[in-house]
């Protein structure tokens, strides 16, 4: 047991015991989900799927896989074979190299034609450095280099200008995995695999990675220590003047720069929190030296106290409302992590080892693989600094409903417009807590929804005097004659009783009578993460009809015994 | 030095985790038609935790020459023994 899936793993292991390690994994007891994932391929491809197979798995999807015939990617997608069709895949990966070097147009029309054909992401390798340069340096202006280089870019532009388009970065992996070891001919000529066996699993945890970003399972925070982590020394025994931080000396240096790695995934929507064994105001005095890159006001929560870090951990995840599955935990005491790991399995842990190498053992780990950006996850760090300032607002009413109005709550609740698309289908694919049904869905998915006669689609965003909180809640319903079926309805966690939920529902079911709707059939499927909304229905005046084994229940209501419920948010008010 | 023994030893413990199967003994004798699961693609996996074990690299001529066990055992001690 305990074969490392993440960030460093061994790739000889993971070849060798790959059918021992997979029996492991299938033997813990998580909630799996299943995708299908059809290997495009120019070259073989049976260890990568092998690979792909264990990374998924741990990051809790089980995958069904289809491969292509031996190099028979184009064929595949461009004369779609029973096979595939029937397959219908969730996911395709594309896995060509520069053993399949051929015209740009060559694969844009195999793209565009997969894209039409199977609506789902697609993940497209662009193209490695040959191990080779017959013209030396000129090739880097007049030969191949240049010519990949320019096709590489060519490839970047369309995942930029397509949705659910993915490049994985094969050109920076061969660099930085050794361009000759990772060309080898060797597993070519005898194989023919385009890269070396030992680089596969390397390939095959990047592909892994962009996959579990698509489904929502990246990390979302840090929690961090100060001592020799953030600063170099021990604030609390050296005194804020003597921590290394800054420019003078090479450990300050190399604790600077991790500092602004760190403060850089603020704008990825990543939340920084301390979590620190010191007394809090050291902790703020070392924070608050001039040359510290970060600053207090750069964390949503710090914790710096005597209690034991698993329970400072859990409680600061309660406070944001995140599972501590959420969270990367970064110490340099082995002691600190292995406390953290034994109480609280789900958190990442990396394993740092000197300070100039932080930011190398953390990256690598790919935990916040970015597959879309979105405007909120730019605002994100702003929304829960707000959170913060509302909290203390609250306190100072002791009548609920009162906090509410002060809030001065507008919403804008609206069927599914093209510009939310990805922010939506990101939404449905990690939101866990307020989460009804927690179907999955792709941006391409979204937009059929969107387009049909058949759904009613609803997105809620909620604006208060502290600011726009953003695209928060999402409900597709079904049509059958005058019965809407709620296959959909989730809600984001940072807007809990704030009444956002009754305008929802107002909104639905006045939008739903308009269309002759005389009926609402509600469902709650229990996950590990979604009991809080497990008497959702029941608060709304449904009747439960039925419920299975495993917990699950429907409920109905008649759209005519329904009168809204809220009076605190204005909604879709044009100032 | 390693002895014949050593190194068939060690390849019955490459072969029990590339096949995942605990009973596998091999001899000198022993080839691919005699493992239910090894072939071709199998083959890449066994090549790689061989070299891994012994820290060595086989060319291309010798993995496409060698008939049986026996012979990898040979090309295992050659490369070792220098």
């Amino acid at each position: 047991m305990g074969y490392s899936l993440t960030y460093p793993f061994d790739s000889g292991v993971l070849l060798s015991k790959y059918k021992t390690i997979k029996r492991e994994l299938l033997e813990e007891t998580r909630d799996f989900t299943r995708k299908k994932i059809a290997i495009l391929g120019g070259s073989t491809t049976a260890d990568i799927r092998k690979m792909l197979d264990l990374f998924l798995i741990s990051y809790g999807i089980i995958p069904e896989f289809y491969e292509s015939e031996y190099a028979k990617f184009w064929e595949d997608a461009m004369f779609p074979s029973e096979k595939l069709t029937s397959f219908n895949p969730d996911i395709i990966y594309i896995h060509t190299s520069l053993r399949n070097f051929a015209q740009y147009e060559h694969y844009e029309q195999m793209w565009e034609k997969l894209r039409e054909t199977y609506h789902c992401p697609i993940i497209q390798n662009n193209f490695e450095y040959p191990y080779y340069r017959l013209m030396g340096n000129k090739e880097a202006t007049h030969g191949r280099i240049k010519e990949i280089t320019e096709m590489n870019l060519k490839f970047s532009d369309y995942a930029r200008a397509h949705d659910s388009f993915y490049i994985c970065d094969i050109n920076w992996l061969s660099a930085d995995f050794g361009l000759s070891k990772w060309s080898d001919p060797f597993y070519w000529y005898m194989y023919k695999y385009a890269l070396a066996l030992p680089a596969i699993p390397t390939l095959s945890y990047n592909v892994a990675n962009i996959i579990k970003s698509i489904y929502g399972t990246n990390k979302k925070a840090f929690a961090l220590d100060l001592d020799n982590t953030l600063w170099g020394g021990v604030i609390g025994d050296d005194g804020a003047e003597n921590i290394q931080i800054g420019q003078e000396t090479p450990e300050a240096m190399a604790f600077s720069e991790f500092q602004s790695y760190l403060k850089s995934h603020k704008d990825l929507g990543i939340i920084l929190n301390i979590i620190s064994k010191n007394e809090r105001e050291n902790a703020l005095a070392g924070l608050k030296r001039p040359d510290s890159t970060l600053t207090p006001d750069d964390f949503i929560s710090i914790k710096a106290n005597w209690e034991p870090k698993s329970l400072n951990l859990s409680q600061t995840a309660q406070e944001l409302s995140l599972g501590v599955d959420s969270f990367v935990f970064v110490d340099d005491n082995p002691a600190e992590r292995e406390i953290v790991r034994r109480q609280l399995p789900g958190v990442a842990i990396p394993e740092i080892t000197s300070p100039e190498h932080y930011i190398y053992d953390i990256d690598r780990a790919g935990y916040f693989e970015v597959t879309t950006l979105t405007a909120d996850d730019a605002k994100r760090n702003e929304q829960y600094k707000v959170n913060a300032a509302r909290s203390e607002l609250r306190n100072s009413f002791s009548d609920y409903n009162e906090y509410l109005k002060s809030l001065e709550m507008s919403a804008e609740i609206k069927p599914f417009e093209p510009l939310y698309f990805s922010r939506i289908s990101q939404l449905t694919n990690k939101s866990n807590q307020f989460n009804l049904t927690t179907k999955r869905y792709s941006p391409d998915e979204i937009e059929a929804f969107s387009v049909s006669e058949q759904f009613i689609t609803l997105y809620g965003r909620l604006n208060d005097k502290f600011g726009d909180n953003g695209i928060v809640s999402v409900i597709i319903g079904e049509i059958c004659d005058n019965n809407l079926k709620i296959i959909l309805w989730l809600m984001s966690c940072r807007v809990l009783k704030r009444d956002m939920e009754y305008a929802m529902m107002d909104e639905l079911i006045r939008i739903a009578k308009t269309k002759g709707i005389r009926t609402l059939t509600g469902y709650y499927f229990p996950t590990a993460k979604n009991a809080m909304v497990r008497d959702f229905y029941e608060t709304f005046g449904f009747t439960k009809i039925s419920e299975d084994t495993t917990g699950a229940t429907t409920w109905s209501l008649d759209t005519d015994s329904y009168a809204p419920k809220q009076n605190s948010i204005q909604v879709n008010f044009i100032k | 030095m390693l002895t014949r023994e050593e190194v068939l030893n060690r390849f019955n413990l490459v072969f029990r985790d590339v096949f995942d199967d605990e009973t596998i003994i091999v001899t000198d004798a022993t080839t691919a038609d005699d493992i239910e699961d090894w072939e071709s693609l199998t083959h890449i996996n066994l090549i790689l935790a061989i070299e891994e074990e012994f820290g060595i690299k086989f060319t291309m001529s010798e993995v496409t020459l060698m008939k049986n066990v026996g012979e990898m055992a040979d090309i295992v001690l050659e490369k070792t023994g220098k």
